[in-house]
């Protein structure tokens, strides 16, 4: 068992974590801030082959691992965590399952303009009655000719008002349950297909999260992903693989709270001494230090997992998901007990890293879900 | 059991009839307008005037300076039932109640407390309590605002931040050192009134929540005020603000209480319009909740009590500021966990309380002072 990355890993981590210093830590205020989405960082992102990681060579992508795309996504996430979070619902909730389930003709068709980032992806499963309950959702699809017609709303959907390509999840089959949903790739051009409002929510603030509208959307048949009534199958895999990249997204904003609450508390200083000379300050950043160190772990073991081809690994997304966000709370808070006064004003970025934590523990299912999955996994 | 309250038997039937008209008036004039007093930043000063009538800026305070006449029990209970709907209109009650008149009516000379304290009372005048600096936080005894006696004035030279009200108060309790090297046994502590030449607020801080609550820097640049304006004995100011934040700490406790109480508030009723009763996982997140509003509210309670009995608060106040703040992180992170998305957005009021609600374990003695206060209360120093 090897605990320390390879010269290849340590080299992308490098690189990732020198261009979030550079060019996201500065814009990650301000882009909070005006929550417009950060085109710039995107596209030079996707110079450096950010976007495109995990989308195999031969449609124009780096061909490399989880593991690597865990790395990248922690590193970004460290500097700012929206951005972050837009490079892998990109990736791992859109390119991902046209990778893995799309046929030849969609992969041609998808795949390069993803790498490329031409276009941004997104997904679209969460409706406003069917959060935790995707199988519930009412977001219909009706085979009429040579098209799918797609009717209902979504909801939450990160990247929704920017991305051109989406995964959409829509029942052909209500009395069927959860074996009667399909998933569908939608362009934003389709007609009937539009954006709704933009949400205004407490942290990730610059992820265009917004409902997306469909209303006799015209979706050509051939643009079904996988078999009729393999949707949720898709949706959950896509789901438990998505797991990894928030878990390291977690651990990037963790990491970014433990360095600040390290620098902050050699500069300040209180009853003449630095506070890092304190030992309440010292069991903080040993804690946060250790929950990150465990998380990261976790993150690592099931992104291993998964580039090894292990087939299951929903417990251990779970698990890495689960204390990945566990630990990025305990951070934060805490980051914000070091700066004291100063922690809660906005100018210094931990209220940011606060706000930004929560939002992880929440999307893709909060902390309690994570448990079911995991107990779930256990008793099977 | 009414909308998740758990009565307490340190409660009775007067102040729980208090308690009813307080939440009556909160309902009708602070319900209405707290969300947007959020959005656009705006301070309550409606509100205030409609408190004011009541004297309830000053409800601990006797009516012979212009307060309520009640006690702190009572006062407590209405910074619950204000925080329960606004951490903003809680802590701006707070800061001038237990911050501002709390300090003149305990240690202020007769002129003083009949000067300034009925026009607090009524809210016709704000105030707020310039202790904090940008190097002195935990160190309070710190303080590089320095006092000099010339020609038979005070001559005030520093700044103060971080001061809840500052913008706006007309009346500014403050503290500053004689003599560096004496440490705390140099302060004074001192009462200035707005326009006095020297003396500007300035600045309105960029805050995480309590974004209605106004937060301001003091200057003071050779702002002269006259020796009447000292607050009990010259170099004694330490001693009126360590009494003062003894009692603060209660008034910051019951803001975290009632924010929890509030963020409990939406939970159950979140769970009973998704018909979510069922689900044991929302049963056990309910369940500790409740449970730790309870025991917070026990602890305030009891510290308030105490204090009203005229006994020595720093203990139990310490005790009941640092477990009710930490309360009420966890039951407004439980809240958002049991809306999942729609917990983020605006529509319901719990991140809102989320924000707010940090603040309590960083005002007024950070929860890390409290546990070296509690500490050597036992311990010894």
């Amino acid at each position: 068992m090897n605990f320390t990355l390879d010269s290849n890993e340590k080299l992308i981590q490098e690189m990732v974590r020198e261009f979030a210093v550079n060019e996201l830590e500065p814009m990650a205020e301000e882009i909070d801030r005006s929550c417009e989405f950060p085109w710039a960082n995107i596209k030079k992102l996707a110079e450096l082959g950010l976007m495109s990681m995990i989308i195999p060579e031969e449609f124009g992508g780096g061909g490399m691992d989880f593991l690597s795309l865990s790395i990248a996504i922690e590193e970004i996430s460290r500097g700012c965590a929206s951005t972050g979070v837009i490079v892998a619902v990109h990736q791992s909730l859109c390119a991902y399952p046209i990778i893995k389930f799309g046929n030849e003709s969609q992969k041609k068709k998808y795949l390069p303009i993803m790498a490329k980032t031409e276009q941004i992806g997104a997904f679209g499963l969460t409706e406003p009655n069917a959060g935790s309950d995707p199988a519930a959702m009412e977001t219909t699809a009706r085979l009429d000719g040579d098209h799918y017609i797609l009717n209902g709303s979504k909801r939450f959907i990160t990247n929704g008002g920017e991305a051109g390509i989406f995964i959409v999840f829509a029942t052909t089959d209500k009395s069927l349950g959860h074996k009667g949903v399909s998933a569908f790739i939608v362009e934003k051009d389709f007609p009937g297909f539009s954006v709704g409002k933009h949400e205004d929510l407490l942290g990730l603030r610059a992820t265009s999260n917004c409902e997306l509208q469909f209303d006799d959307c015209k979706v050509p048949k051939e643009n079904l992903l996988g078999d009729e009534g393999q949707g949720f199958k898709i949706a959950l895999h896509t789901i438990d693989t998505s797991r990894i990249d928030i878990g390291a997204q977690a651990v990037g904003i963790s990491q970014a709270a433990l360095e600040a609450s390290v620098k902050y508390s050699k500069e300040r200083k209180t009853f003449g001494k630095p506070i890092c000379e304190y030992e309440m300050i010292q069991a903080k950043l040993a804690e946060m230090a250790t929950r990150i160190d465990g998380a990261r772990l976790l993150v690592y073991r099931v992104a291993c997992m998964k580039d090894e081809g292990v087939q299951r690994f929903s417990k251990e997304a779970a698990m890495a998901k689960y204390a990945a966000s566990e630990a990025s709370m305990y951070c934060v808070r805490e980051a914000i007990q070091v700066y004291g006064g100063y922690g809660y004003t906005k100018d210094y970025p931990v209220e940011r890293y606060y706000r930004d934590a929560k939002c992880m523990e929440i999307y893709e299912g909060t902390t309690e879900i994570q448990k079911i999955v995991i107990a779930r996994s256990l008793l099977a | 059991m009414q909308e998740g309250r758990i009565i307490s038997a340190m409660s009775d039937n007067e102040h729980e009839r208090f308690r009813e008209e307080v939440r009556e008036f909160v309902i009708e004039h602070v319900v209405p307008k707290a969300a947007d007093l959020e959005t656009n930043e705006e301070f309550p000063w409606d509100i205030i005037r409609e408190m004011g009538k009541k004297r309830w800026l000053g409800i601990p305070v006797s009516q012979e300076y212009g307060g309520a006449g009640l006690d702190n029990f009572s006062y407590i209970i209405a910074v619950e039932e204000f925080s329960r709907v606004s951490g903003s209109m809680g802590i701006t009650l707070a800061a001038q109640t237990s911050l501002v008149i709390w300090p003149l009516y305990s240690h202020g000379d007769e002129i003083q407390k009949q000067k300034y304290i009925p026009s607090l009372a009524n809210g016709e005048h704000m105030g707020c309590f310039g202790l904090t600096e940008n190097n002195a936080g935990s160190d309070a005894g710190g303080t590089e605002t320095m006092v000099a006696l010339e020609d038979g004035y005070y001559v005030i030279n520093g700044s103060k931040r971080f001061i809840t009200n500052g913008t706006y108060a007309d009346t500014i309790i403050l503290t500053a050192s004689h003599d560096r090297s004496m440490g705390t046994h140099g302060i004074s502590a001192f009462v200035i009134e707005k326009g006095t030449a020297g003396f500007t607020a300035v600045g309105k801080e960029d805050k995480l929540g309590l974004r209605a609550s106004d937060t301001a820097e003091l200057l003071f640049e050779d702002c002269k005020i006259p020796r009447e304006n000292l607050i009990g004995e010259e170099k004694k100011g330490f001693r009126v603000f360590m009494d003062t934040l003894d009692g603060g700490r209660i008034s910051i406790g019951a803001l975290a209480l009632g924010e929890a109480q509030g963020a409990l508030d939406a939970a159950i009723q979140y769970a009973q319009d998704h018909e979510l009763k069922k689900s044991q996982m929302v049963q056990n997140e309910i369940a500790d909740m409740i449970i730790e509003v309870s025991a917070a509210r026990h602890m305030i309670y009891h510290a308030a009590r105490l204090k009203d009995q005229k006994l020595r608060v720093t203990l139990e106040g310490a005790m009941a500021k640092c477990f009710a703040s930490e309360a009420a992180m966890r039951v407004s992170s439980k809240a958002m966990n049991l809306m999942g998305m729609e917990g983020l957005t605006k529509r319901f009021p719990v991140e809102q309380i989320f924000r707010d609600a940090k603040l309590n374990e960083i005002g007024e003695g950070t929860s890390e002072i409290q546990r070296i206060v509690i500490a050597r209360q036992v311990l010894g120093r």
